[in-house]
């Protein structure tokens, strides 16, 4: 087992994600490319963290994980929660149209 | 300030004192009161405060009497003494306790009277000064306070009873006046300021006595302002004396820092008399003070005021304008005649400024007379006349006897006024020739009356100007001078003519008067009413008619007295009189030398020849007026006043003396404007003027002041040239030098101010504006908001660019974003 | 008591005016006789203050400052909190005090267009409090503080209720003032930078300070000649317009004729006294060496003044402006006073301030009640007051017979001492010169009677014109002017008949302003001197004071 393929793995799904928050329209899906992104960087941390476990360091890398895996849940909730609000106001969840900032 | 007495040694003379010699502060303060009361509450009087201002100066002139009494018997406790010395030689003279200074040495007391061998002039009585702080500065004290002595008693007297029976007069005269009390004030402030005056201590409060007599009599002569006449007259009158007091303050600020910062009269004449004081600066204050001399007392060439004045009330006339308040400059003169004696070297002279200025006025005065229609007028130009003879006396150096003139010329002078109010009250005029004339049928007490004061004037024997006139002839030097052992101060011949001269012309012109007012046939009767004021209401019409008792009464008392008085003082030796009835007033009233503040000088020995030819001269004038008026006119008709084809149409010569004459000399034209003069007569009149100034400044520098002969020449002449100039324009042009300050120069003082200073002012106003004007546009809205504002374009253009990016796509956003960090991610890897 | 107003007399006395400024604002502005009662009452109550401090003054040190404040105020510049008055300030003081309370009773029956009282009172109040505090503030900050307060109500004074051209001259009064303040303030800071305070006799704290009490006694002497001469020169112009002296007076006739009657009385009766008084307080005493190069031209430019200013009034149409025209001829007088450099001149000065304000502002009075009867000041078209109202006119001829300098009024004590101390200047200067300056001065009294004379002549004799015959506006003194102008008339023969009660106060002050202590001697002792030992002793004075530095 070698760091490198947990880090491939997590640079794949990182791109993924990416591409997906950068180009799809759907709100809901743009939520679920996040949680991609957040997911690519849970696995380098907990890689990181069983990799190097004898470096010692105060905090393990997993404990970061379950930081991260607490944070998405609570950012999916209101990520949601906003989606909702604007769908109630826009009658649709499309990005495209949600351009409020637009100068 | 008194440290110069205190450092005196020994006295030589034994000091007065005396409860009424010392408080004579009293006296004017009385009046003072009686002025604010008279003032305040006036009006609410029965008699509209006229009872108050009579009361008041009767109880002063019966304290000036006592003020008098006291100082005679004083005079007397000092011959006493002095006798009692010479006869036993070991009597001491007491001075007067309390009176401030050690009694004196007895030798010197002895010294003093052997000096005055002559006896009429007694031992050294030093005047009674009282003194307190009035105000300090400048670490200095200066008092207040009053000195009395001879010549403050006389002026008292004098004052007193002239306003006394003035007041009186005036009850009747200006009855129903509408300005009744305003004028019984004035008349109270007007005797309190000239009391203050001559009870003075000290010469700085007599400038301030001197300008109030001033405004009293601007209040006086305007007392009816309405007419513009009078309140013009009362700004002459009180602007030429305000040039004479010009000449008053410099003189005495020159003489109070001349004499070591004092003062006090009695300083500074002792230290003039012993030449301590600067001979130069004594000079130059003596003629400062000679110019308000000139102004107050109407003195040749600022006379001019005093016929004006003549518009005022008569009995003002008479007190103020004639009988008080213009002898203050003589008694200036009198007053500090160390000053006047040491500064002009009136000893051993043969002329100088004060006497040619006198014998000039009193010359200009009489000829003056002449050509005058006006009752008063003459009577005004008789004023200025005798005031000439009595600075002339002064300028020779015959003290009493212009004390004397004075005196006796209050009452007579006095008298004269009152007289010819009287016959004005009847016949609502002063014109002699269009209003009067045959008056003694309807006026006899007035006619007699004014006859008495006429012959006094005239100066015949035995009435009081005869006497007085007799001493001032003899106090020129008399015959002395020409039998080469003058027994006077100087051989002052120039002005024996003068006065006998003008002794001649006073008798001729008072004989004219009494013709054209008392006699020939009554003239008047077409009274009328445009008249302005009338000097009087107009109540009784119809044929004139003698006035009432408080008019008359004062008359007869004044013709009592201008008989009387010239007994006082008759020459020493007459008719084998003991010493005890001669020169009288002088022994009472001259302050000996040995009082330290009065020069020596020496006293002329009185001629028979003298007064007979003096007397001669008078008579053959009243003859030769009396032949003009009472013969040759009176037989061309009983109403003419003067010959058809009399002296003047005949030569041309004559005519323009006329002229002359009766433009007064261009005095007036010089001062204020008038008719421009045609250029010969400009000319002629402008040469006498210029020789006259340049002479008197060339003679003054050359014997006054012992300058080398040529520069005084020089300096003469320049004067002489200006003098020349200036009246040459003003009477070749028409404006006076007061109408040339008041027009031309103040405008051009307001031009400069309107177009040159504040234009400037305005101009600074102005461009600053244009300029600030200039850099708003040029630099703040060129330069600065041109950066400022493409600053601001290019922003916005930039924007209106960079706002296509804002599209407000999240995701774009985000792939910018992440582009960037890619790039940054890269960058980093390879830089690290 | 007595330790409360020697604390707090002064300064209460200041503000006092100012307190009732704010209070007035609070009220509105419908109640007027409020506004009335509060200005009137809270100037009754300085000037009763004033009296106070009178009676609390002690005559027999009346050279040295009393009641002294001394507190701190702006410490970045060495700029205290200090007030003191001495027998200079204090005539001036009371003069303030007595004034103000007067105009405001005048004007009670003469509010101008636009009415508002107000306004008009709180201005008062506050120009009051400017002036007052002038007189009394010790530092060249606090001074310049107070002098520069005067500026504003003046300002809204003439520029609100004046004459139809107000707003120029309340404009050019306000900029010419200026400009003059501005100079001062950088001779202020001139001496704040080079002088030493340590050094002088009542040192101050600080080398660099604007403690007058400081720069009076020595702590310039260490500043060099010329710099001297430049600090005095800028002194010179920032006083010299406020005097306001020949040729700096453009300002004074035309604000003098459209100001409010109150306003010229103010303006005159104090407003000018700031000039002369920052002369004699400031300017000579600080910089006495300077003074006496400048003596010759302060000299000069005051008898031009008394000419010019007496031809000018003979020029004038406009009664008020011949008033004003005739400020600039007294104040001439004052300044030649001052110019002369001895007690006696300064004296005389100091007297003539204050008969200035009170004749002075005594015929703005009459003046401004003549123009609310005839509403004009025309004097062709005057004539007759003694007929229609003979108590006035009567007021005015006394009042012009004392600005003439009548003797017994109190105009005469101001111009005679002056003339008087024209003859003997101070050593150091040309006695022939101020000589020849004495002899121009009695010419200008000559030129006084002959156009106040003149006036008086067109306005009050003679009879009314048709114009006015009949008109029933015309009337007689009011119960209002009586009681403001009695107390000037009043006054205006008391210090004629007894000058004492200025001269005592003035005196010892003015002897002490003069004595500049150094080491090896005063500039009084130089002044003294004949002219080049005179000028060697200053230099001796002050290269032994900068050597000691």
């Amino acid at each position: 087992m070698y760091l490198v393929q947990f880090l491939l793995l997590s640079a794949v799904l990182f791109c993924i994600g990416v591409y997906g928050v950068l180009v799809r329209r759907n709100a809901v899906l743009v939520l679920m490319s996040i949680e991609l992104i957040l997911n690519a960087v849970n696995i380098n941390l907990v890689a990181f963290g069983a990799f190097n476990r004898d470096v010692g360091a105060a905090i393990p890398g997993e404990v970061f994980a379950l930081f991260i895996i607490a944070v998405a849940a609570a950012e999916v909730g209101v990520g949601l929660a906003m989606v909702l609000t604007i769908y109630r106001n826009r009658k649709s969840i499309d990005l495209h149209q949600v351009d409020l900032l637009k100068g | 300030m008194h440290a110069f007495l205190a450092a005196e040694g020994p006295s030589a003379a034994i000091q007065a004192g005396g409860w009424f010699l010392e408080n004579v502060w009293i006296i004017p303060a009385i009046m003072a009161c009686s002025f604010a009361i008279i003032l305040f509450f006036g009006k609410r009087m029965p008699k509209g405060g006229s009872e108050i201002g009579i009361a008041a100066v009767l109880a002063c002139f019966v304290l000036s009497l006592l003020t008098g009494a006291q100082w005679i018997s004083e005079v007397n406790r000092a011959d006493n003494c002095v006798a009692v010395e010479i006869s036993e030689g070991k009597y001491e003279c007491e001075s007067h306790e309390g009176a401030g200074e050690q009694a004196s040495a007895f030798g010197e007391v002895l010294g003093a009277a052997e000096e005055e061998s002559e006896g009429a002039y007694g031992a050294g009585l030093k005047a009674v000064v009282s003194e307190r702080t009035w105000w300090s500065n400048g670490g200095v004290n200066f008092t207040i306070g009053t000195m009395a002595d001879g010549l403050t008693v006389t002026l008292l007297a004098v004052v007193t009873l002239v306003s006394s029976l003035v007041h009186i007069y005036s009850t009747d005269y200006v009855a129903g006046d509408r300005r009744f009390t305003h004028y019984f004030a004035f008349l109270s402030l007007f005797t309190a300021a000239m009391l203050f005056f001559v009870t003075s201590a000290n010469t700085l409060q007599m400038i301030v006595g001197w300008e109030l007599v001033g405004v009293c009599s601007f209040a006086l002569i305007g007392h009816w302002w309405e007419d513009q006449a009078n309140s013009d007259a009362a700004l002459k009158a009180f602007l030429t004396n305000r040039v004479g007091d010009m000449g008053l303050l410099i003189g005495m600020i020159v003489l109070f820092f001349a004499s070591g910062e004092t003062w006090s009269i009695i300083d500074i004449n002792k230290l003039a008399i012993d030449h301590t004081t600067s001979h130069t600066l004594l000079l130059i204050s003596a003629l400062c003070l000679l110019t308000a001399v000139m102004s107050k007392s109407g003195q040749f060439f600022l006379h001019t005021w005093l016929p004006d004045a003549m518009a005022g009330p008569t009995p003002v006339s008479a007190l103020i304008h004639a009988a008080t308040m213009v002898v203050a400059g003589i008694y200036l003169v009198a007053r500090l005649y160390g000053v006047f004696f040491e500064g002009l070297s009136i000893a051993g002279s043969s002329i100088n400024a004060l006497a040619l200025i006198g014998g000039i006025t009193t010359l200009v005065g009489a000829s003056l007379a002449f050509v005058q229609d006006d009752i008063k007028k003459v009577l005004a130009y008789s004023t200025i006349s005798q005031l000439g003879y009595m600075a002339l006396a002064l300028g020779v150096g015959a003290w009493t006897a212009a004390i004397f003139h004075l005196f006796t010329h209050a009452f007579f002078k006095a008298l004269l006024f009152l007289g010819a109010g009287s016959v004005s009250h009847a016949v609502h005029s002063f014109n002699m020739k269009t209003d009067m004339g045959g008056m003694r049928k309807f006026m006899p007490t007035t006619y007699k009356t004014f006859l008495i004061g006429s012959i006094a004037l005239a100066g015949l024997p035995p009435l009081a100007g005869f006497w007085s006139k007799d001493e001032i002839l003899v106090g020129t030097g008399g015959w002395g001078f020409f039998e080469g052992k003058p027994h006077s101060n100087g051989a002052y011949t120039v002005m024996l003519i003068m006065g006998m001269i003008t002794a001649a012309m006073t008798a001729a012109y008072m004989t004219r008067v009494i013709y054209l007012t008392f006699y020939g046939e009554f003239r008047g009767g077409h009274h009328d009413d445009d008249h302005g004021h009338a000097d009087a209401h107009d109540a009784h019409h119809g044929d004139p008619h003698e006035s009432g008792p408080r008019i008359l009464w004062p008359l007869r008392i004044l013709a009592f007295l201008a008989v009387t008085v010239g007994f006082l003082n008759l020459p020493p030796g007459f008719l084998g009189l003991p010493k005890g009835l001669t020169e009288r007033f002088g022994h009472y009233v001259e302050p000996s030398s040995a009082a330290k503040y009065f020069p020596k000088i020496n006293h002329a020995d009185p001629s028979w020849s003298l007064a007979i030819f003096s007397t001669i001269v008078v008579l053959s004038a009243v003859a030769a007026a009396y032949w003009y008026y009472f013969v040759k006119v009176n037989r061309q008709s009983p109403a003419a006043t003067e010959l058809v084809n009399g002296p003047t149409s005949r030569s041309s010569v004559l005519k323009a003396g006329h002229t002359l004459l009766k433009n007064r000399y261009y005095l007036d034209h010089i001062y204020d404007s008038g008719k421009p003069v045609p250029a010969v007569g400009a000319g002629i009149v402008a040469s006498l003027f210029g020789l006259a100034a340049g002479s008197a400044l060339g003679f003054t520098l050359d014997n006054g002041l012992n300058q080398a002969f040529l520069p005084s020449l020089t300096w003469g002449l320049s004067l002489g040239t200006v003098v020349f100039g200036i009246v040459g324009l003003a009477l070749s042009t028409g404006v006076g030098v007061a109408s040339f300050v008041k027009k031309p120069l103040a405008w051009a003082t307001n031009w400069t101010h309107e177009n040159l200073l504040d234009a400037t002012v305005d101009q600074v106003g102005v461009r600053s504006v244009q300029a600030a004007e200039a850099v708003y546009k040029h630099i703040d809205q060129g330069v600065i908001d041109t950066a400022v504002n493409s600053a601001g374009a290019g922003s916005s253009g930039a924007g209106g660019e960079l706002r296509r990016l804002a599209s407000g796509k999240v995701q774009q956003y985000g792939t910018i974003m992440f582009a960037g960090a890619t790039l940054l991610a890269g960058l980093m890897i390879i830089i690290i | 008591m007595e330790a409360f107003i020697d604390d707090w007399g002064l300064t209460l006395v200041t503000f006092i005016p100012l307190v009732g400024a704010l209070v007035m604002m609070a009220i509105p502005r419908v109640n007027e006789s409020m506004h009335k009662a509060v200005a009137l009452g809270t100037t009754l109550v300085a000037a009763v203050l004033g009296v106070l401090l009178l009676a609390n003054f002690d005559y027999g040190a009346a050279g040295d400052l009393q009641f002294v404040v001394d507190k701190s105020w702006i410490d970045v510049i060495n700029s205290r909190y200090i007030v003191g008055l001495d027998g200079m300030s204090l005539p001036l003081l009371l003069l303030t005090l007595g004034v103000v309370p007067l105009c405001i009773i005048y004007s009670f029956a003469h509010f101008p267009e636009p009415h508002n009282p107000k306004t008009f009172l709180t201005l008062i109040l506050v120009l009051e409090t400017g002036m007052l505090g002038s007189f009394i503030a010790q530092d060249l900050i606090l001074f310049f503080v107070f002098f520069e307060v005067v500026l504003l109500p003046m300002f809204f004074l003439i520029g609100v209720w004046g004459g139809d051209d107000r707003r120029y001259a309340s404009l050019k009064f306000f900029l010419y003032t200026l400009f003059g303040s501005a100079l001062m303030l950088i001779s202020f800071l001139a001496l704040f930078f080079l002088a030493d305070g340590t050094v002088a006799e009542s040192a101050a704290a600080t080398v660099n300070t604007f403690d007058m009490r400081a720069l009076s006694t020595g702590a310039t002497s260490v500043i060099g000649r010329s710099a001297q001469l430049w600090i005095f020169g800028g002194m010179f112009i920032g006083f010299g317009v406020k005097v306001p002296m020949f040729p700096f007076h453009t300002w004074l006739p035309d604000a003098h004729t459209q100001a409010p009657t109150v306003g010229s009385v103010i303006l005159a009766a104090v407003l000018l006294k700031l000039g002369t008084y920052g002369f004699v307080r400031i300017a000579i005493p600080f910089l006495p060496e300077a003074a006496a190069a400048w003596a010759p031209i302060i000299g000069l430019l005051a008898v031009i003044g008394i000419i010019y200013g007496a031809l000018g009034c003979l020029a004038q149409q406009d009664m008020k402006r011949l008033i004003a025209f005739s400020s600039v001829a007294h104040m001439g007088f004052v300044m030649l006073g001052i110019s002369t450099l001895t007690d006696f001149g300064i004296n005389a000065a100091v007297f003539g301030m204050v008969a200035h304000g009170l004749i002075t502002g005594m015929l703005f009075f009459v003046a401004g009640s003549m123009k609310d009867r005839y509403h004009t000041l025309d004097m062709n078209r005057l004539g007759g007051l003694l007929l229609q109202g003979p108590k006035m006119g009567w007021i005015l001829a006394f009042a012009a017979m004392a600005s003439l300098g009548l003797p017994g009024l109190a105009g005469f004590w101001g111009e005679f001492p002056a003339i008087l101390a024209a003859y003997n200047p101070a050593e150091i200067l040309s006695a022939g010169l101020w000589r020849g300056y004495m002899v121009v001065a009695a010419l200008g009294t000559v030129l006084a009677a002959g156009y106040l004379l003149w006036m008086v002549q067109k306005t009050a004799f003679g009879t009314p014109t048709e114009e006015f015959e009949n008109d029933p506006h015309i009337h007689d003194v009011t119960a209002f002017e009586w009681i403001a102008w009695t107390p000037f008339l009043i006054l205006i023969v008391v210090f004629g008949f007894y000058p004492n009660l200025i001269f005592d106060l003035t005196d010892p002050a003015v002897i002490k302003s003069l004595k500049v202590e150094g080491l090896n001697g005063t500039a009084a002792d130089c002044l003294e001197m004949a002219k080049s030992a005179g000028e060697a002793c200053f230099a001796d004075l002050r290269s032994a004071l900068g050597s000691g530095n």
